[in-house]
């Protein structure tokens, strides 16, 4: 579950990938997905868009591949904590 | 045979659209989906026959307490145990380790002895080992795994010592579907001394398993991945075994007696018969009586008709991947080496981009180290995509997911 309340609004899950990538990945609430989708595209920086499924952003040096489906994998870090934080700057 | 599209019928979750496309569920190594069968015999008992089990009385403890041995019967005939007294009901194969870890290592593992696992093993037939070391002092050493993933008989017959007390081997890798020659192994274990304990969560569900037949002293599965229900699972042991082995969990039912001695001030306790000696507390008797359902609905199919019907599966999804360019596939192309489970991977995406994108289809897989990390790493992956097929699964269903991954590839 979420540890900051108005993020829990956009997110229904932060998984911790297996695998040596330590990828994580945020499960966003289905009604709320465009409206997260809609907020990080505008945030962070669009490195490349894949058929309008796949958005390969980047925000202050962290990877972020998001998926129109409402879900995003964020590469290489270390912990939610940090997942959380950067949701928090770009969601809210 | 039976046909696949028949036995969807009696899968109410298959009809689901996920992403506005039919479900199609290729992850069925992590768990299985439920027949109608199962469901209801779930909500029968709770409707019909609830109470606990065991020194009953009044009418429905009763009737609970036949369906629970009857659930013990069942997985006793289904894997050739001698009798029920072989079957003990634990949560899952991780349960079913541990308590062969606890019960029958803490006493009878030394410093000098040693422990053999495979590169191949689920995390949860190498924790337990690893963790008991610690205790006991004694050494876990690891059969190598070939680069197809198929295991290193020559590595085995290296390793194998007298030192050896327990082979912990799995029947089938869950990451590549491999299946091990168990039989010889248990021969050759035994030849040196040593206890063999299977693995086979991956196994039991897949193909006809018999325990007589492999000779293992334990067999370890889960419910939850053939059919039934999540929290029950099986460990089989041998009578002889079973009946000098300490206890696992202490607490009710487990006891026959608990005499409190006024002298002393202690209590002396002496444990009930098998299997019941290893199942302390009120046990999942309604996951039992699920387990039964779902035993008797793959009963009907017949173990070799599951087989055969994954095998084809599996060739087939095999032939038709390596049209799919940018797909590597892990592990035997020979489908008669292995159960339906396909690891691999498509060049430009790591795993989790490509379970996310085959959601976007409808198409469940799973991804990461499949809580086989060792293997990972012999077989030099960071990590794997994983279909696995099952007995609801259909060549059409291959053919979309074979399409899917076709657009996947170009998207980069
Ligand atoms: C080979 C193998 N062993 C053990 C397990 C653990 O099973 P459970 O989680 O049901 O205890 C699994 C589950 O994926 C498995 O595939």
């Amino acid at each position: 579950m979420n540890a900051n309340p108005s993020l829990g609004e956009y997110i229904a899950r932060i998984e911790e990938a297996c695998g040596e990538e330590k990828d994580i990945i945020v499960h966003f609430k289905y009604e709320k997905k465009d409206e997260a989708i809609a907020k990080m595209l505008k945030k962070a920086r669009i490195e490349k868009t894949v058929a309008g499924i796949i958005f390969d952003l980047t925000y202050k040096g962290y990877s972020i591949r998001l998926y129109n489906t409402g879900k995003a994998i964020f590469k290489k870090m270390k912990e939610k904590s940090q997942v959380q934080e950067v949701l928090a700057e770009l969601l809210l | 045979m039976f046909d696949p599209y028949k036995v969807r019928e009696d899968f109410p979750i298959l009809k689901r659209k996920i992403n506005n496309h039919p479900l199609i569920y290729f992850d069925n190594a992590a768990t299985s989906q439920k027949p109608r069968q199962v469901i209801e015999a779930v909500k029968e008992f709770y409707e019909k026959h609830n109470a606990n089990v065991h020194r009953a009385v009044h009418t429905l403890s009763m009737e609970a307490t036949e369906l629970y041995e009857e659930a013990h019967e069942e997985a006793a005939k289904f894997i050739g145990a001698k009798s029920m007294e072989e079957i003990v009901f634990v949560r899952g194969t991780t349960e079913a380790i541990n308590l062969v870890a606890y019960s029958w290592g803490l006493h009878n593992l030394k410093r000098e002895d040693e422990v053999l696992a495979t590169l191949m093993e689920h995390h949860s037939n190498i924790v337990p080992w690893e963790i008991l070391s610690k205790i006991k002092g004694f050494k876990v050493k690891y059969v190598d795994v070939n680069l197809d993933g198929t295991l290193n008989y020559e590595s085995l017959k290296e390793f194998l010592t007298p030192k050896v007390k327990l082979v912990c081997i799995t029947h089938v890798s869950n990451v590549t579907g491999v299946i091990n020659d168990v039989k010889t192994i248990a021969k050759l274990a035994h030849e040196n001394g040593a206890l063999v304990l299977v693995d086979g969560a991956q196994s039991v569900p897949h193909m006809p398993v018999n325990v007589q037949d492999l000779d293992c002293d334990f067999l370890a599965f889960s419910g939850h991945k053939m059919l039934g229900p999540t929290g029950i699972g099986v460990l089989y042991g041998k009578r002889e075994i079973l009946e000098k082995m300490e206890p696992f969990h202490g607490g009710g039912e487990m006891i026959r007696e608990v005499s409190f001695n006024h002298e002393t001030r202690r209590c002396k306790i002496s444990w009930n018969e098998l299997p019941w000696k290893f199942e302390a507390g009120t046990p999942d008797v309604c996951g039992a009586v699920g387990l039964t359902a779902a035993i008797r609905y793959l009963k009907a199919l017949g173990m070799d008709n599951v087989k055969t019907h994954e095998c084809d599966l599996t060739e087939y999804a095999l032939k038709r991947l390596k049209e799919c360019l940018k797909v590597t596939v892990y592990g035997p192309y020979d489908a008669s080496l292995k159960c339906g489970i396909i690891p691999f991977n498509v060049e430009g995406f790591n795993s989790h981009d490509v379970a996310l994108l085959l959601d976007s289809y409808g198409i469940m897989i799973r991804s990461g180290f499949h809580c086989a990390q060792p293997l990972h790493q012999k077989l030099r992956i960071s990590s794997s995509a994983r279909a696995s097929f099952y007995i609801y699964n259909t060549r059409e269903e291959v053919d979309r997911f074979v399409e899917a991954l076709k657009e996947i590839e170009q998207t980069l």
